[in-house]
């Protein structure tokens, strides 16, 4: 968690005379290419934490959906942090949230206010938390501190050390 | 730097003499806290050090598993080499499966007409009957002691306490432990809180460093105390209380001493 996260405007480019639409989120998740002699895809959550640290949406949960006899559940655990703040009171899979786990790479997932799975948000604090844990691998759990509702279309960006690569968030207004 | 109560928990299980060698008992899961169904397997042992396998197993006929139904689960594939026991378990309701040891008895000592030391052994009756007329010194201590680890399959469920011994009464649940975090467990007397009671937290690994790195703590007036685990690992706790509140007028002393495995992730 001592990631930098970088925050920059982005120019508004709504067309003026549009309806306004629901805000929502765009989350941009890199999963760096790893030299290890064993390699499995890691498992990744994204949520929203509050600012007390209860979980405010689970965004999505990429693990070992296919394996036979629900084997992939075995690993949820090694999510630590997402597995104590909300996995452990859940049963997967979870429809719109869990998914299959991702090869290395950039991965970009959006999400609108109201629609599932990102409920309407109280005004308030968060973080944007997404946690990585690998088979025979380690594990990364980058934040991303954010005000909501945005006042404008605003990026941050974290840096993952290991497990994970780059973290985009993009808040819309 | 070996506590008091280590000394009494090692004695109820080995019906030494008072006064014998002080060993640590211990339970080691494989895992505390599980996703799914899965096996987890358990050592048991006696020993100077946590967690090695250094002097011999410890016994589990007085194992019992509770599930979080409150059924009993029998262990599987359990057995008893020279220097652990071993035994298996699969928790397949989500919740706290709670493992147990808890040993309970008297063991005294006389010094007869001609000033030799003489053990007495058996039950309160028994020993009650062996003790001469002339006897001299007589010493009768009663002992309760619960060695205990938990597994969690899923969400945390409550634990099931027994109401008898010194108990650990958890408000930060033990399968709920983390780095950085401060935890607060109480601590029973026959289910009533017990404060000034001594306890004692040694992480893993003291074979590679110097120092046994003990945290002591001290039970406050409701029982509790509370503790911020400096890094990620097993625990051996070990709390110990001497009072006179026996259950046989042929015992003057009791002696509760109570030992669990704590799994703190990072």
């Amino acid at each position: 968690m001592t990631s930098t996260v970088s925050r920059f405007t982005v120019a508004l480019t709504a067309v003026a005379g549009l309806p306004a639409v629901a805000g929502g989120l765009n989350v941009g998740v890199e999963l760096p290419r790893l030299e290890v002699a064993e390699y499995h895809r890691p498992y990744v959550a994204v949520w929203l934490e509050r600012a007390d640290g209860s979980v405010a949406a689970n965004l999505s949960v990429w693990y070992e959906v296919k394996k036979r006899d629900a084997e992939g559940a075995k690993w949820l655990k090694d999510m630590r942090q997402w597995w104590r703040r909300s996995g452990r009171e859940l049963s997967v899979p979870i429809d719109g949230v869990t998914q299959p786990t991702k090869p290395a790479g950039k991965h970009a997932l959006s999400f609108s206010e109201g629609s599932n799975p990102l409920p309407k948000l109280e005004p308030g604090q968060y973080k944007l938390q997404i946690e990585a844990a690998r088979e025979v691998g380690g594990r990364e759990l980058v934040s991303i501190p954010f005000d909501w509702p945005a006042k404008q279309a605003t990026s941050l960006t974290a840096q993952g050390k290991t497990e994970l690569g780059e973290i985009k968030l993009e808040l819309k207004p | 730097m070996f506590s008091a109560t280590r000394i009494a928990a090692a004695l109820a299980l080995s019906c030494a003499a008072i006064g014998a060698q002080a060993h640590s008992v211990w339970m080691k899961p494989s895992s505390t806290v599980l996703s799914k169904a899965d096996w987890v397997t358990v050592d048991a042992a006696v020993s100077n050090d946590m967690f090695f396998f250094n002097h011999r197993p410890l016994g589990l006929d007085k194992l019992v598993i509770t599930a979080p139904d409150g059924s009993t689960v029998e262990p599987k594939n359990a057995h008893k080499g020279e220097l652990r026991s071993v035994f298996d378990l699969k928790p397949e309701q989500a919740g706290t499966y709670q493992l147990a040891i808890v040993n309970s008895g008297v063991m005294g000592s006389y010094k007869d007409a001609a000033g030799q030391m003489k053990r007495l052994r058996g039950s309160a009756e028994e020993i009650a009957k062996q003790i001469p007329a002339d006897a001299k010194d007589v010493r009768v201590a009663e002992s309760i002691s619960r060695i205990e680890t938990f597994v969690t399959m899923g969400k945390p469920s409550p634990l099931r306490l027994s109401g008898k011994g010194l108990e650990l009464v958890p408000v930060t649940h033990p399968n709920d432990l983390v780095v950085g975090e401060e935890a607060t467990f109480a601590f029973h007397v026959d289910g009533k809180p017990a404060a000034d009671v001594e306890v004692v937290l040694v992480p893993d690994g003291k074979r590679y460093r110097d120092a046994v790195n003990e945290i002591k703590l001290k039970t406050d007036a409701q029982g509790h105390i509370k503790v911020k685990f400096p890094t990620a690992g097993m625990y051996w706790l070990d709390a110990d209380v001497n009072d006179d509140k026996t259950s046989n007028p042929i015992a003057k002393e009791r002696r509760l001493a109570y030992v669990a495995t704590l799994e703190v992730l990072p």
